[in-house]
């Protein structure tokens, strides 16, 4: 990788059908493991196979949007996790409001 | 400190909406006020994160007793965005632990930096696993019709890189990025090996941008659905028509049901966000009223009133 790379760089989006593994999100979050556990425990993060041992939980894509709101509230706004699981909640709803039509 | 720059000096009371004497006390109370109203994560003000970065600045620098005497140094006379050079040897007798600036402190102003030098966190480095390089964030905007077709983007970012003598700076960079069909707001799309460099031969880290989608004037998204306010006229709603309306991937002509009112729902199949399971896209119909402002379209509305008898409280009333 060069510093000016002329060449196109093809992504992956990451949705609900990309599944991360617990490192990938403590990677991507730049966090300990025991962060995102936290946020599990407090069931802000929703990993499928959960109960299992946590190197086999594997998070839905959306799951990484979610870990660093939740972590960015912890550190910025000092909230704590209930806080931040309740204000998740609450952001959603006002997003799902704003984006128009209530009824589905 | 960087000789001869010249930039806007930062009123940290004011940004902070303390006074000049006020105690730790207040000045933790009020940047906490102000975070919860600013944060990017929960404020829709669009000049939120702008706003939220410099209180932060602020914050930094008045909730640290060296810190904030050092710039207190600087007098009481200077005004938020004046033109500001720093005296010759303002800082000396101040001494900062550390790093000085603070880890958390990128990406604050040349102001701050030329007082209180650049921060970094060398240590969050060195925590990478397997010597594998940071992850690094960004943000991409686009307009609803880049995710319908896909769509190319040149991204310029800035990182700061340790030179060989172990000091920061900033690299900038640009990467031409192809942004693919289908992608939803607040959705990541992973670049891989385009983070920071690995550690120790480790593999690089990834880039990860969050897709932010330009407001639209009339389309609204949800989930991979679109939804549309289509205005149509009284007799267009009663008599059904075919009318051509905007979709996304360029117009159609829509059949409007006989008999359709305001706020009736077309669903158009697999016209929403482009996927394997394609979103739908939802056209509202609006009714709107020809103005009643020429004496002939007075009289068509008289008419109608006389004519059609029509009361659209009947129902209330009945049950009043």
């Amino acid at each position: 990788m060069s510093q000016n790379d002329p060449a196109v760089v093809k992504g992956l989006i990451i949705d609900d059908e990309v599944l991360l593994t617990l490192e990938e999100i403590c990677h991507a979050c730049s966090v300990e493991a025991t962060y995102i556990v936290e946020l599990v425990e407090e069931g802000v993060l929703e990993p499928r196979r959960h109960g299992e041992l946590a190197d086999q939980w594997r998070f839905p894509g959306t799951s990484l949007r979610r870990a660093r709101m939740a972590l960015r509230l912890q550190r910025d706004l000092q909230v704590n996790l209930a806080g931040v699981a309740l204000t998740l909640e609450l952001l959603e709803e006002i997003e799902s409001l704003r984006s128009g039509l209530p009824e589905r | 400190m960087i000789d001869g720059l010249v930039m806007e000096f930062k009123d940290y009371y004011k940004i902070l909406g303390v006074n000049r004497d006020a105690n730790e006390k207040e000045i933790k109370r009020s940047y906490q006020k102000l975070a919860r109203k600013y944060h990017p994560d929960v404020s829709q003000q669009a000049d939120a994160e702008e706003r939220f970065k410099e209180l932060g600045e602020a914050y930094n620098v008045l909730k640290d007793p060296e810190k904030r005497a050092a710039y207190d140094q600087l007098g009481p006379n200077w005004q938020q965005g004046q033109e500001f050079r720093p005296p010759p040897g303002w800082d000396t007798g101040f001494e900062f632990r550390g790093a000085g600036a603070g880890a958390d402190s990128r990406g604050f102003s040349d102001f701050f930096e030329t007082l209180f030098g650049r921060g970094f966190d060398a240590s969050q480095r060195a925590t990478g696993l397997r010597g594998r390089g940071e992850d690094h964030h960004a943000k991409v905007l686009i307009d609803l019709a880049d995710t319908y077709a896909g769509a190319m983007r040149t991204i310029s970012l800035q990182a700061p890189e340790l030179d060989e003598h172990g000091r920061v700076r900033m690299r900038s960079r640009s990467l031409n990025v192809r942004i693919p069909k289908g992608v939803k707001p607040g959705q990541q799309v992973r670049l891989t090996g385009q983070g920071g460099p690995g550690l120790g031969g480790g593999p690089s880290g990834d880039l990860y941008l969050e897709v932010v989608f330009r407001p639209h004037p009339f389309y609204r998204i949800e989930g991979r659905d679109v939804h549309l306010r289509l205005p149509v006229t009284p007799w267009e709603a009663a008599l059904g028509a075919t009318v051509k309306a905007p979709t996304p991937a360029g117009p159609v002509e829509l059949s409007i049901p006989a008999g359709s009112s305001g706020g009736t729902r077309l669903r158009l199949r697999g016209r929403g966000i482009p996927d394997k399971q394609p979103g739908d896209l939802y056209v509202e119909l609006q009714i709107a009223l020809p103005p009643a402002d020429s004496d002939q379209a007075r009289e068509i509305y008289q008419n109608m009133e006389h004519e059609l008898g029509f009361n659209p409280r009947s129902e209330m009333e009945a049950k009043a």
